[in-house]
C-alpha cells in the first residue's frame, strides 16, 4: 500500500512538473502558429519558425525547441505536434499527456546542421537570462557566433547587470569580436583592445579578416599587436598541449607494455600473445557492461568499469597461468618455439573470441564521468579519457612495482629471475612462482586492456595494434626494468607528438622507428639493463 | 591376399562412388563464390557480406534455385591477405569451377585478384565503393564511384543546407582509395573556386588510434573563420577512436561537420553516437530509409541471422542488387556461361532498396541514388537530402588529368575499358 502511495505521488510529481513551463503564458496565436510551422516543408520554413519562436519570447518555446534538438519532435497524422518522453507523449502546444498516440502513426520532425546551429543559438538567446552562469555563458556566446542582428545591443545591455566575473569576461568577448565589425571606428579599437587578451584561434581568425578589410593604419598597427600577442601565447599553449598528448600516449603504450615488461622482460618468454591479453581484457570490460546493463539499475552503470578492472586481472590472469602451464613452460630456453607457438596462440584466441562475439566492433560506452574534456585555453580540449588512463597507468605502475618491491612473491620472483637454481635451493618452488609471474604480467595487460577499451575498439583485432609498440617500449626502455618501461613509453609517446604535428603522423612514426634502431645500435640493452636470467641464457 | 584384394576392391569402389557422386553434384549444383575475409582486419567488415550472399543463396533455393538446378554457395576465407585472395581467387575458378564470385572489400584486394580473373575469364561482383579509376570486362563494380559518393557529398555540404563550406580539411587512411578520392576531390574543389590554401589533406597509418593530435589540428585549421567540413575516408578501425576524440574535443556537428564515406550503421554500432549527432555519411543506401524493399530486406536479414539488433549497410545493398542481377542475367542468357551472362547483364534492371531502380551500364558499373545522412542518437542516420534521380557512374573521373579521353564501354564498337578510341573503330 505503502509502496503504491509512493508511486502514485511520484507518478503526480512527474506530470506536474513539466506542465509548469506551459501553464505560465495562456496560448496565444503567434505561438501556436510559429509551433505549426515548424514542421515545416523546407529546412528554411523551419529556421524561420524557430527564428519566429525565439523572437516571441515566450517561456513555453523553450521545451518546444529542446524537444526538436533532441529529435524528440514528431508529428500526428493531423498535422498536430507532439513531444516524446521516455515512451510517454505530450501535446507540443499545451503540454498536455496523450494516452491514445501510436509510434507508428507519427512522423518524425528532421532536422539537419543548419537547423542545429540556429536551433542552439535560439536556445541560448532564451538563456540569456538563465540563473545558471554556465548557460548565461553559452548564451552570450551562441549569440556572437551567430552574429544575429542586434545581439551587440542585447550583449551590452546584459553586460551592465551582469556581476558574475566569468561570464563578465565571456560576454566582453563575444561583444568584442561583434564590435570588430562595427562602423564605428572607436568601438573597433576598443574590441581590438580587448581581444588582444584572448588566446582563443577563433579570435586570431577573426582579427586576420579583420585587417584584411581595413585601412585605418592605426586600427591595422593595433591589430598586428594584438594578433602578435595571441600568437605568441597560443604557440606555448601548443607546446603544452603537445606534451600532455605525448605523456598521454605515453601512458597508454605504458599500460601496454607493462605486463610484457614482466612476462618478456622478467622472464624472456617472447609472447606475441601478448596483445590478445589485451584483447581479452577489453572483452571483460564489454561483458561486465552489458552484465550491468543487464541486471543492474542504470544509475550504477557508471560504476561498471571500476568492478571490470579486477575481473578483467583475474580472468586473462589465469588465461596466462593456464597458458604458461600448458605449453609455455616446456619451450624455456627455446626462444623461436616460444615465438611461434605464441603467435600461433595468438591467432586461436582471436579466432575463438571472433566466434563468440562475432567480428564485429563492440560498444564499450565511456562512462558519463570519462566523458568528454574541459576546454583549456586555445581551442585545447582536456579530455577525460586521457586523464583518467594517465593517472590509472601510474597507480598499476606503482602498485606493481610495490609488489615486487615488498611482497613475498615479488621476492621469490626476483629470486627466480636472478639465479633459478639457487633460488630452487633455497626452497622457493620456481614452477610455481613462473605460473603465478607470467599470470601477472598477463593480469595486467587484461587491466591495459580494460583501459584501453575506453579510448579505441573493441575488436577481435585490437591487440595486434599494440604488439609491437609493447615490444618496441621494453626494448628501449631495457629488458627488465620497470623504471625502463616508464622511461621508454613516455619519452617515445612525447617524442611521437611533437613530431606529429610537422612531420605528420605517418612520417612522425617512421622517424621514431629509426630512431629506436640507431639507438639499440648504441645501447642493445635499453636505457636501462638489469641483470636476469633474459640476459644469462 | 584374398583379403588385401577385398580391402583394394572396396577402395576402388567408393573411390568410383565417391566421383560420380562428385560428377552428379557438379551436374546439379550451380557453384557461386564467395570470397571474403571471415578472418583478420577485414573480417569486421566482409563477414556480413558472406553473410548476405548465403541469405541470397538460400532464398534462390527456395524458390527452387536457378535454371532447375540448386545454388551451392562455395566459401573460402582469404583472410586479410592480399596474395591470398588471389589463390583463393584461383581455387575457386579452378578447382572449383563456380559460375560467379561476389567478394573482396579493399581495393588492393581487387587489384590482387584482378589478373586471375582475367585470365580465367571469371566474373566477379564487387560490392564496395572504391575510388574509381578501373573497368575489367571480368569485375562487375556495384559500390559506388567517387561520382556517387565523394562529390555529391562535398556538393552538399557547399550548399545553403549543408552549411555553405569554404574550407575543408581532406583527412585519410594512407592507402589508394583515400590518396585517390582526394585527388579528384582536391581537383574538384579548386574547379569550384577553392584555394589550395584552404584545403588541409592529412593521412594517417592503417588502425591508428591516437586522435589527438589531429583533432587538434582539425580545431585549429577551422579557427581561420570561414567555415569548415572534414572528408574522411578513414577506413576500418581508425574509425572508432577518431570519432571518440572528435565527441570528446567537443567537436559539434553544427560547428565542423564530418562525412565520411567509409562509416555506415555497422561501423556506428561499436561507438556511442549520443555526442555524434549530426556527423555525417553519404551511401547509396540507409537501413532508415522506409520502403516496403528495404523493409522486407531488413526483416529477412534478422529472420537469417537470428538476431534483431544486427544491421543493414550500404556493401549489402550492393551485394543485394550484384546477386539479383546475376540471377536475372542467368534465368535471361539460359546458361551460366560468362561470356552470355556479362552480355546480358548490361541493362540489367533491380529495384534499390531505397527506391528507383539501379541499372547495369556497359561500363560495368550501376547508375544509382546518393543520400546524405546524419548520425542520429540511436547509431542510425537521418537522410536530410537525396538525388533526385540516379547517378551514373563514372569509372574515369573528369577531375583527374591523366584520364581525359579515357573510355569505358564494354559494348560494340568500345569493348574495352580504357581506351581513347573505341578497339573496333575500323568496322564503324
Amino acid at each position: 500500500m505503502k509502496a503504491l502511495r509512493l508511486v502514485l505521488v511520484l507518478a503526480s510529481i512527474l506530470c506536474i512538473r513539466p506542465a509548469d513551463a506551459w501553464a505560465a503564458d495562456a496560448p496565444s496565436g503567434d505561438f501556436e502558429s510559429a509551433v505549426k510551422a515548424l514542421n515545416g516543408d523546407s529546412y528554411d520554413d523551419k529556421i524561420a519558425a524557430i527564428e519566429a519562436l525565439g523572437a516571441l519570447a515566450d517561456g513555453r518555446a523553450a521545451p518546444v525547441l529542446q524537444a526538436m534538438l533532441d529529435g524528440h519532435l514528431a508529428a500526428l497524422p493531423d498535422q498536430s505536434l507532439v513531444i516524446s518522453e521516455n515512451g510517454a507523449y505530450r501535446d507540443a502546444l499545451t503540454g498536455a499527456i496523450l494516452n491514445d498516440v501510436k509510434a507508428d502513426d507519427l512522423s518524425d520532425i528532421t532536422i539537419n546542421n543548419r537547423v542545429r546551429g540556429v536551433l542552439d543559438g535560439v536556445l541560448g538567446q532564451l538563456s540569456l537570462k538563465s540563473p545558471d552562469p554556465d548557460a548565461r555563458r553559452k548564451a552570450a556566446q551562441a549569440m556572437a557566433d551567430r552574429r544575429t542582428p542586434g545581439a551587440a545591443e542585447v550583449l551590452r545591455a546584459m553586460l551592465a547587470g551582469e556581476t558574475d566575473a566569468s561570464v563578465r569576461s565571456t560576454v566582453e568577448a563575444a561583444l568584442g569580436t561583434l564590435d570588430l565589425l562595427s562602423p564605428d571606428r572607436s568601438r573597433r579599437l576598443a574590441a581590438i583592445a580587448i581581444l588582444a587578451g584572448s588566446s582563443d584561434p577563433n579570435v586570431k581568425g577573426q582579427l586576420e579578416r579583420l585587417q584584411d578589410g581595413e585601412k585605418d593604419p592605426e586600427l591595422r598597427k593595433a591589430a598586428d599587436k594584438a594578433i602578435a600577442s595571441i600568437t605568441f601565447r597560443l604557440t606555448l599553449i601548443n607546446v603544452g598541449a603537445n606534451l600532455f598528448q605525448g605523456l598521454s600516449l605515453g601512458s597508454v603504450l605504458l599500460l601496454a607494455a607493462i605486463g610484457l615488461a614482466i612476462t618478456f622482460g622478467v622472464m624472456g618468454v617472447i609472447n606475441m600473445a601478448h596483445g590478445e591479453m589485451i584483447m581479452l581484457g577489453a572483452y571483460t570490460a564489454y561483458v561486465v557492461q552489458e552484465a550491468f546493463v543487464a541486471w543492474l539499475p542504470p544509475t550504477v552503470i557508471g560504476l561498471y568499469l571500476v568492478v571490470a578492472v579486477p575481473i578483467a586481472f583475474l580472468a586473462t590472469g589465469l588465461v596466462g597461468i593456464a597458458l604458461e602451464r600448458g605449453l609455455i613452460r616446456f619451450l624455456y630456453g627455446r626462444p623461436l618455439e616460444t615465438l611461434l607457438s605464441t603467435w600461433g596462440i595468438s591467432l586461436i584466441l582471436q579466432q575463438v573470441v571472433r566466434s563468440i562475439f562475432g567480428a564485429p566492433n563492440k560498444e564499450v560506452a565511456n562512462p558519463a564521468w570519462m566523458t568528454g574534456g574541459v576546454d583549456m585555453t586555445g581551442g585545447f580540449t582536456l579530455t577525460w579519457n586521457r586523464l583518467v588512463i594517465i593517472l590509472f597507468c601510474l597507480a598499476v605502475l606503482g602498485i606493481l612495482a610495490a609488489v615486487l618491491r615488498y611482497s613475498r612473491f615479488g621476492l621469490q620472483m626476483r629470486a627466480v629471475a636472478q639465479n633459478r637454481p639457487m633460488a630452487a635451493a633455497m626452497g622457493i618452488r620456481t614452477g610455481r612462482v613462473d605460473a603465478l609471474t607470467f599470470g601477472l604480467g598477463s593480469g595486467i595487460a587484461g587491466i591495459a586492456g580494460v583501459a584501453l577499451s575506453q579510448i579505441g575498439n573493441v575488436s577481435p583485432n585490437l591487440g595486434q595494434g599494440y604488439i609491437v609498440d609493447s615490444f618496441m617500449v621494453v626494448v628501449f626502455g631495457g629488458v627488465g626494468s620497470l623504471w625502463g618501461t616508464l622511461l621508454g613509453a613516455t619519452s617515445l609517446g612525447v617524442v611521437n607528438k611533437l613530431l606529429e604535428p610537422y612531420a605528420g603522423a605517418m612520417l612522425g612514426k617512421i622517424l621514431v622507428l629509426v630512431f629506436i634502431i640507431l639507438f639499440i645500435q648504441k645501447r642493445p640493452r635499453g636505457l636501462f639493463a638489469l641483470k636476469g636470467r633474459s640476459i644469462e641464457g | 591376399m584374398k583379403l588385401m584384394r577385398t580391402i583394394a576392391g572396396a577402395g576402388a569402389l567408393i573411390a568410383v562412388a565417391t566421383a560420380s557422386q562428385a560428377a552428379m553434384a557438379a551436374e546439379d549444383t550451380i557453384k557461386v563464390g564467395v570470397l571474403h575475409s571471415l578472418s583478420g582486419t577485414m573480417a569486421i567488415s566482409e563477414t556480413t557480406l558472406k553473410d548476405t550472399v548465403l541469405m541470397m543463396v538460400d532464398d534462390l533455393n527456395k524458390k527452387g534455385g536457378l535454371l532447375g538446378k540448386k545454388v551451392e554457395a562455395v566459401v573460402v576465407d582469404p583472410a586479410s591477405n592480399w596474395p591470398l585472395f588471389a589463390e583463393k581467387a584461383r581455387e575457386l575458378l579452378e578447382k572449383d569451377k563456380v559460375a560467379v564470385v561476389f567478394g573482396c572489400w579493399t581495393s588492393v584486394s581487387r587489384k590482387s585478384v584482378l589478373p586471375v580473373f582475367e585470365q580465367d575469364n571469371g566474373l566477379l561482383f564487387y560490392p564496395v565503393q572504391y575510388e574509381g579509376e578501373e573497368s575489367s570486362n571480368n569485375v562487375f563494380y556495384t559500390g559506388a564511384a567517387p561520382n556517387q559518393q565523394a562529390i555529391p557529398a562535398v556538393e552538399y555540404l557547399m550548399s545553403k543546407d549543408g552549411g555553405e563550406a569554404k574550407r575543408w580539411v581532406l583527412e585519410g587512411t594512407d592507402y589508394v582509395y583515400p590518396r585517390t578520392t582526394n585527388k579528384i576531390l582536391r581537383a574538384f574543389l579548386n574547379s569550384k573556386g577553392i584555394a589550395d590554401a584552404d584545403i588541409l589533406e592529412n593521412y594517417t597509418p592503417f588502425g591508428f588510434s591516437d586522435w589527438q593530435t589531429e583533432v587538434g589540428k582539425i580545431k585549429q585549421f577551422a579557427a581561420a573563420g570561414k567555415k569548415t567540413a572534414v572528408v574522411s575516408t578513414i577506413n576500418g578501425d581508425a574509425n572508432v577512436p577518431f570519432y571518440k576524440e572528435l565527441a570528446n574535443q567537443g567537436i559539434k556537428a553544427s560547428d565542423i561537420p564530418v562525412v565520411a564515406f567509409s562509416v555506415g550503421e555497422e561501423e556506428l554500432a561499436g561507438i556511442d553516437t549520443k555526442n555524434l549527432v549530426g556527423h555525417l555519411a553519404a551511401w547509396n543506401y540507409f537501413e532508415s530509409v522506409k520502403t516496403p524493399e528495404n523493409d522486407a530486406f531488413i526483416k529477412q536479414w534478422h529472420a537469417y541471422v537470428k538476431n534483431d539488433k544486427r544491421t543493414t549497410n550500404d556493401p549489402m545493398e550492393a551485394t543485394y542488387i550484384g546477386f539479383k542481377m546475376w540471377t536475372q542475367a542467368v534465368l535471361q542468357a539460359g546458361t551460366t556461361d560468362v561470356n552470355a551472362v556479362r552480355q546480358a547483364l548490361y541493362g540489367q534492371k533491380v529495384k534499390n532498396l531505397t527506391g528507383g531502380e539501379a541499372v547495369m551500364n556497359s561500363n560495368h558499373h550501376l547508375s544509382k541514388p546518393v543520400m546524405i545522412g546524419e548520425i542520429k542518437p540511436d547509431g542510425q542516420f537521418n537522410v536530410v537530402w537525396k538525388t533526385k534521380s540516379v547517378i551514373k557512374a563514372d569509372a574515369w573521373s573528369p577531375f583527374i588529368a591523366e584520364d581525359k579521353g579515357k573510355v569505358a564501354d564494354w559494348t560494340f564498337p568500345w569493348a574495352c575499358g580504357n581506351c581513347t578510341e573505341p578497339k573496333f573503330k575500323a568496322y564503324q
